[in-house]
């Protein structure tokens, strides 16, 4: 039992967040949207150069051959970042499930309209589609659907209605395939929570020692220390989820820490962003402070990829059905019950 | 990364699970707080502990531990919480003084404390709050007189849980004239000394949990004394905060209790409200998160990591996690919450619910207020000015 990142994981993590730190600034979103381009290409290019939207695939097949541990540690980084371009669902999601049934993966970005999101985001710049018509996924090419754009409060995201007729040569699987994307969806979207409310947390340092009332930093004030305090404390305690929950394999536990993970990092970056708008006063309502970019994604994703709602069921089932207790929190197969056989 | 437990931690988990089993009283203990036989029976119970060499599995075998890692003494509470196994009467110095003792101990006084404490002989209290001095621990002014070989100590003591039937207590007094952190010592004293007189105090529903301590006079030799002279403040920090994020409350307590919870909701029909289905599953979810957490503590510490700040974080998770469980529990009970054990209609799980709700209500206040972590949160680990 080693529940630590690995030097190599860290290192990754490290890495990913300097060049989002350096490309994707809050200056560098502001300056894409006056730009009004859908990507900013630069950034993506040296985010392909890192390889990581094919860091699932195997070697095999020119990816990286990474695990879901160092993917959930690039999407906090994504979230940290409030990153506009769709690596997560792309890589994420998009990626593994055509590894699964043996597809190439195309050399643009695959956007994933799964049916438990009423809206496919990124649909526009992507160069295919996977869609679900009832069970089956089917990939289907951009130029083969119709995009309806949906307005979202969030600048960066580019959702759409996609109306398209389904046929048998696009079908790529079944039920199992969107079940998988779920859980990695949920997933990502609780690590790039987890990456927002840090991020709502460090703006919201840097500003309250630096703006001055009463002739002090207003960090200095108790109140105000509080709210970021407890936002921390809530931080903390989804990290180590967020983390299980990639590290599990499959099974009735690892569904449900998922969802716990999605709860819980939602519950941060919701606590965290509100506590960000309130010690930044009138400007935290403003769009000239970052604090904005972080609120909305953080509204975003924290309904996306399974509401909290869908999730606290999804808890309740394994709660009320697998057994409980301190020697299942990493599912140890259960020892027999001879010990207290043997004992009498 | 790597969550699953080797061979060798799953065999450490049946043998303890093996002598759980044979070893853990039949019936519940009477409570240590209560009387005097209660309270000898827990002692009772670390003895057997001790003899099967469980006593603080953590320590080094020369002092009657087994010297084992921080995932195997997880491993242990694990097994020792699912069993159902007594309070540990002695906690506050096998988890609090025992490792102080450990890191800052002579030879001489790691051999003359440490056996004694894990094989129950001696029993310890704290003695750091006082009427004055809680939050504010730098605020004590009972005093210890350098006295030739010895100190005199004098003073008023307050909040010492379990010292009404406690054998030892570990005491911050300060040099005369000496203010705020400067001058503290921490020194050990027996409570049947001459001088010191125990007045127990009682917790709001009348149970005699913890005693004030005046000490008159107590010659105690300076041999007594834990690191150096002056460094008390520095002695109860380092270690004691280590052991607070750490161990006094390990997760598999909150597990267990969560589990209960989750019966108690299925017992009570409580899924009419979905409001408390809610939060049964919160307090779930909330054990699990502290264990990994813990465990995520556990692994880098292992590793050669320094414990830091998550000891303030830790405490403010655990204390509100604690109190939300037992709130729940109330709820579903319903209108037989206010029943304690003593009512003869009461059903059998009722009253230890109220008392768990009782003693978590204290979680926020005890071992460093949950308002004075939130300030180290933001000005040790955020950077906020002070
Ligand atoms: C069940 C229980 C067992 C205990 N056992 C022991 C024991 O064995 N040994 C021992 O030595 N002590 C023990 N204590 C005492 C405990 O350590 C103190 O209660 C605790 O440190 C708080 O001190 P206080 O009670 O004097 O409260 P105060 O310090 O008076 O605090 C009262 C309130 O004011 C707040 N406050 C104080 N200062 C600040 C500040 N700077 N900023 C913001 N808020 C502030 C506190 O957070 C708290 O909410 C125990 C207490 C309890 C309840």
């Amino acid at each position: 039992m080693d529940f630590r990142l690995t030097d190599e994981q860290t290192m990754l993590a490290e890495t990913v967040g300097a060049l989002l730190h350096d490309c994707c600034s809050g200056a560098d979103l502001r300056r894409l949207l006056e730009s009004g381009a859908a990507r900013d290409a630069g950034r993506w290019a040296q985010i392909e150069a890192m390889g990581l939207p094919l860091m699932l695939a195997p070697e095999a097949r020119g990816g990286s051959g990474l695990g879901m541990v160092e993917m959930a540690l690039v999407a906090i980084a994504c979230g940290h970042a409030a990153l506009p371009e769709p690596l997560v669902e792309h890589a994420g999601i998009a990626v593994p499930a055509l590894v699964a049934v043996g597809r190439d993966v195309p050399a643009g970005t695959v956007a994933v309209g799964h049916p438990v999101n009423p809206f496919v985001a990124d649909a526009d710049t992507a160069e295919a589609l996977l869609l679900a018509d009832g069970d089956a996924m089917h990939l289907v090419p951009r130029a083969a659907v119709t995009l309806v754009r949906q307005d979202s409060i969030d600048p960066f995201r580019r959702l759409f209605r996609v109306d398209w007729k389904p046929a048998p040569a696009t079908r790529i699987g079944g039920a199992a395939l969107w079940e998988a994307a779920l859980e990695r969806g949920a997933l990502l979207a609780a690590a790039q929570l987890l990456g927002l409310a840090q991020r709502a947390v460090d703006i919201s340092v840097a500003y309250t020692k630096e703006r001055q009332q009463f002739g002090k930093p207003i960090g200095s004030f108790q109140a105000v220390k509080h709210h970021l305090a407890s936002a921390q404390v809530k931080i903390e305690f989804a990290r180590p989820v967020v983390l299980a929950a990639s590290a599990l394999p499959a099974s009735s536990l690892a569904r449900a820490r998922v969802s716990h993970a999605k709860l819980a990092a939602q519950t941060a970056a919701d606590a965290a962003s509100h506590a960000a708008v309130q010690v930044h006063g009138a400007m935290g309502y403003s769009w000239e402070v970052d604090v904005h970019f972080v609120l909305k994604r953080a509204l975003a994703l924290g309904q996306a990829w399974g509401t909290p709602g869908f999730h606290r069921a999804r808890v309740a089932e394994h709660m009320l059905s697998a057994p409980l207790g301190p020697d299942r929190t990493f599912d140890a197969v259960p020892l027999q019950q001879e010990a207290r056989s043997e004992a009498a | 990364m790597d969550i699953r437990y080797t061979p060798e931690e799953q065999a450490f988990r049946a043998e303890v699970r093996r002598w759980m089993a044979a070893h853990v009283p039949a019936q519940p203990l009477p409570d240590f707080d209560s009387t005097r036989e209660g309270f000898e029976a827990h002692r009772q119970w670390e003895r057997t502990l001790h003899a099967g060499g469980w006593g603080m599995v953590t320590w080094p075998v020369e002092y009657g531990g087994r010297g084992l890692d921080l995932i195997r003494w997880l491993i242990f509470e694990e097994e020792y919480y699912r069993a159902g196994a007594p309070g540990r009467v002695n906690q506050n110095g096998i988890f609090l003084l025992g490792p102080t003792l450990i890191e800052y101990g002579t030879p001489e006084q790691k051999a003359r404390f440490l056996p004694a404490m894990a094989a129950g002989d001696h029993i310890w209290a704290q003695a750091w709050s006082e009427p004055g001095a809680g939050s504010d621990l730098a605020g004590v002014r009972s005093t210890a007189v350098r006295d030739g070989d010895d100190y005199v100590l004098s003073g008023h003591k307050i909040w010492s849980s379990r010292a009404v039937h406690a054998d030892w207590a570990f005491g911050l007094f300060r040099a005369p004239g000496s203010e705020r952190h400067k001058g503290l010592s921490l020194i050990l004293f027996p409570l049947d000394a001459a001088g010191v007189t125990v007045r127990p105090i009682q917790r709001f529903d009348g149970k005699p949990v913890f005693a004030e301590l005046f000490l008159d006079n107590v010659r105690v030799p300076a041999t007594n004394r834990l690191g150096e002279e002056g460094q008390g403040w520095a002695v109860c920090m380092s270690t004691a905060g280590f052991e607070r994020g750490l161990m006094l409350r390990s997760p598999a307590r909150f597990q267990v209790a969560a589990a209960k919870l989750v019966d108690l909701y299925r017992a009570r029909a409580g899924a009419a409200d979905p409001a408390l289905g809610a939060a049964v599953a919160q307090a779930w979810m909330d054990a699990d998160a502290y264990a990994l957490s813990i465990y995520a503590t556990a692994s880098r510490l292992m590793a050669g990591g320094a414990i830091g700040p998550e000891t303030s974080t830790n405490k403010i998770f655990w204390s509100e996690l604690d109190l939300d469980l037992h709130k729940t529990a109330l709820a579903l009970l319903g209108a037989e919450a206010e029943l304690t054990a003593a009512a003869p209609d009461a059903s059998a799980d009722v009253g230890d619910w109220l008392d768990g709700y009782v003693f978590s209500l204290a979680g926020p206040v005890y071992a460093g207020a949950n308002e004075i972590q939130r300030n180290i949160i933001a000005e040790r680990m955020l950077g906020l000015p002070r």
